[in-house]
């Protein structure tokens, strides 16, 4: 096979037993890669409704067909695919660096890991030998201490690692999988999936070749890609970074601040793109085979936190920022860091936080439950110490550690009104109420609030659609755009990367057809679109989530848009979500409760698993 | 015979080198038609995330790996500088290895003998990691012309703090 390494490695960690199985061409085309490939490994080896902490659940690690080649960003990134203890449906998460280059080279296209180690180890993946070590000694460290332990006691400078924090360990449902020491696989809950096996890290050496099937062609569609990320379709990320957007949100009335309290920061030139990378920023660095490198390393000169590093972007600073009523850089930042440390989704952390400070301001806590701690929107202290809470599960972190969704079950009163979440994910950067296509591709969004399941967003902030309106043949846009991330996420390319797809399912067709030498066609690549997304739906369906689950935030149905500004007075009303939903479902030709037909399965080739869903 | 100010190879700059290791699969895929930095002649090194640089041959004037060669299978090319490898006498016992200060000589995994950038002499467009590195950090470079960019570069920093000043 090209591109493909055409094997599955399969790991017992209650035994350390290893086995490996050969990727069909078949299977291959069928799923792609990377989630769509790690959402078919899920639900093969599961037969029936688990806890998500239960040692049953599989963790699947996959890549793409153009791990491990020179293509850009493709080249680089891997995903991680579970039961989601965050939302009951399926936890997807991916994320870039270096990682999945070295399992490519150590010979697998995905690592399917099931039950629990009876204490904790980390998995060694050095090409052919696979085994577990202890990891008592790296247990309760951050991912980066435990990167650098373990490839000293290795002695390789070149193994990859990626590991899980104390939150994760924590059993925290708002942690996340960190690899290469900044690049996180952050949402959905997947670094308690890993915690509750007791695995502490996945580290991995690869020595093989990677070959693609059409040398002289690939190299020439590099150079293509190259020359895109040089042009304006990546400009945003190579210069400013994705911060950028923070500015601009703020500008349209579209940047949740304080917990959706507002949707514009009165403060935010203090934290703007332009500020940070003017006197924080010190470097951009790229992932592997990255030709638009967007990593942007910010280092505190002077002031509290001297000294401290990190890595940030528009969502990092938006959540620890506006989010939180926090305008002061220095304390962003170094929350940022301490999620880095905890392995913490910072995402879910700040809306925690907010949600948090949101209860306290409308007296829905008691001053025991505080511990000292007054969160008010804006306290830049309360929230590096609630993080640092969060991270080790004391006090109220412990409350908070599990997202607003449980938070909220424990607060209890109308605070479930406050808690900024749909399916117990919670929401990202971008304000729902003003951005009424975003506000259906987050309602329908398989893992939960995320903008970039469908990346839908773009349509609402360039003003391609009446950001304001919810109208028939929506659903269709949302539905044409979660295919194409399906695909790409499948292959993965990095989101950012996504504006350099000018042809989208063309150039993906060409870009797979090119590496693998499986010919296939734009409208094949749309097809396996449908099938991922459909995947994602059983496994939803059989973790009990229906069209109820596909809804939005409280605040987002019932609190109007309060700031001046065209969006004044805006929410998306419960009329106008069954409108979009019913639009979408019939868009993607499923039935009146979001389901594929029998007949639908059976023209994906999902027909094994339509006991899923029952017909109407 | 070229002289030491003519000799070539090539540098990187830690300033613009944002470690993507395209360098390391531009090199691999030439050399040897495979994506595999274990082959590259040029390697990443990211100490941290403000750290990295890629490092290979800088064709010394006294190289150290031709001086510890057991069994003289390595020379530098009177025309070039170029560091060369006769096969045959090369046992990859690794000394040249442990004698580079640079970590440019390398073991090949499967030929077994060791090998190291040659500037890419065959191919018309120089070396394939200079021509993919899109970040231009790269350079082909004689010890002189480093000189005067160094030279050029702190001046005009020092005219710029003055200007400033004033």
């Amino acid at each position: 096979m090209f591109g493909y390494a055409g094997k599955i490695l399969y790991v017992d960690l209650a035994t350390g037993k290893t086995r490996t199985e050969k990727l069909s061409e078949e299977t291959a085309k069928k799923y792609v890669g990377g989630i769509g490939l790690g959402m078919h490994l899920w639900l093969s080896n599961t037969k029936t409704r688990m806890d998500a902490f239960s040692p049953e659940n599989p963790l699947v690690l996959a890549l793409g067909p153009l791990s491990g080649t020179m293509f850009p960003t493709g080249g680089n990134g891997h995903a991680f695919i579970s039961k989601s203890p965050a939302t009951g449906g399926v936890a997807e998460a991916v994320a870039h660096g270096t990682f999945g280059t070295e399992l490519k080279r150590a010979g697998y296209d995905a690592v399917v890991m099931t039950g629990k180690a009876e204490k904790p180890v980390y998995l060694f993946i050095d090409d052919d030998s696979v085994k577990l070590r202890d990891a008592s000694h790296i247990w309760g460290r951050s991912p980066g201490e435990a990167d650098d332990v373990i490839r000293d006691e290795l002695g390789d400078y070149y193994i990859r690692v990626a590991a899980i924090g104390l939150a994760g360990e924590k059993l925290s449902k708002i942690s996340g999988i960190l690899n290469d020491k900044t690049h996180v696989a952050g949402r959905t809950g997947l670094g308690a999936v890993m915690g509750s096996k007791n695995l502490k890290a996945i580290a991995v050496r690869g020595t093989c070749d990677v070959a693609v099937a059409k040398p002289a062609e690939f190299l020439d569609l590099v150079q293509e890609f190259h020359e895109r990320m040089k042009g304006p379709a990546a400009k945003k990320y190579r210069t400013l970074g994705s911060i950028e957007s923070l500015s601009i949100n703020n500008d349209l009335t579209c940047m949740p601040t304080n917990n959706y309290e507002m949707a514009h920061f009165m403060n935010a030139d203090k934290i703007s793109g332009e500020v940070l990378n003017e006197h924080f920023v010190i470097k951009i660095i790229a992932c592997n085979s990255c030709a638009m490198r967007c990593e942007h390393e910010a280092i505190i000169r002077e002031g509290a936190y001297k000294g401290t590093m990190t890595r940030l972007e528009y969502d990092n600073v938006w959540a620890l920022g506006p989010n939180c009523g926090i305008d002061q850089p220095n304390f962003i930042i170094k929350a940022a860091e301490r999620c880095y440390y905890y392995g913490l989704d910072a995402t879910s952390t700040g809306v925690a936080i907010s949600f948090l400070m949101d209860c306290h301001e409308k007296g829905l806590l008691s001053h025991e439950q505080l511990e000292g701690i007054d969160p008010h929107f804006g306290n830049a202290n309360a929230l590096v110490n609630l993080i640092e809470k969060i991270g080790k599960r004391e006090g109220i972190g412990g409350i908070l550690a599990d997202g607003v969704k449980v938070a909220a079950e424990t607060i209890g009163k109308n605070s479930a009104e406050l808690a900024q979440h749909i399916k117990g994910l919670e929401v990202t950067g971008y304000d729902l109420r003003c951005l009424k296509t975003a506000a259906l591709g987050a309602a329908v969004s398989f893992r939960g609030a995320d903008h970039t399941r469908s990346g839908v967003l773009v349509l609402d902030l360039k003003g391609i659609v009446e950001s304001l309106k919810a109208e028939v043949g929506r659903g269709k846009l949302v539905k044409e755009f979660e295919d194409v991330t399906n695909l790409l996420d499948s292959l993965m390319i990095c989101k950012n990367a996504k504006g350099t797809f000018y042809g989208e399912l063309v150039d993906i067709a060409k870009v797979y057809s090119i590496t693998t030498g499986i010919e296939v066609t734009p409208e094949e690549m749309a097809v396996a679109g449908q099938r991922i997304q459909t995947l994602a739906k059983l496994i939803n369906t059989r973790g009990g989530l229906t069209r109820e689950d596909d809804t939005l935030p409280w605040k987002v149905m019932n609190k109007p848009v309060p700031d001046d500004g065209p969006a004044k007075g805006s929410v998306v009303t419960k009329e106008e979500l069954d409108l979009l939903l019913d639009d979408y479902y019939q868009a993607r030709g499923w039935t009146k409760q979001g389901l594929p037909t029998k007949t639908q399965l059976k023209e994906l080739g999902l027909e094994a698993y339509a006991d899923i869903v029952k017909e109407d | 015979m070229v002289k030491i100010h003519q000799r070539k190879f090539i540098s990187a700059d830690p300033e613009k080198c944002v470690g993507c290791q395209i360098c390391e699969y531009a090199c691999s895929y030439s050399k040897e038609k495979a994506y595999n930095p274990i082959k590259s002649r040029i390697r990443l090194v990211r100490v941290n995330q403000l750290a990295n640089m890629a490092v290979t041959c800088r064709l010394c004037e006294e190289p150290a790996c031709v001086a510890a060669c057991p069994r003289n299978a390595l020379s530098q090319s009177e025309d070039t500088g170029n560091i060369v490898l006769d096969k045959d006498k090369c046992n990859g016992c690794g000394w040249c290895i442990e004698a580079c200060d640079y970590g440019a000589m390398m073991l090949h995994p499967e030929t077994k003998v060791v090998y190291v950038c040659d500037l890419c002499k065959d191919k018309p467009d120089g070396p394939q990691c200079v021509k993919w590195c899109p970040e231009e950090a790269l350079t082909v470079v004689t010890s002189d012309t480093l000189a005067q960019k160094a030279r050029i570069s702190v001046i005009k920093k020092l005219f710029q703090e003055k200007e400033e000043k004033q």
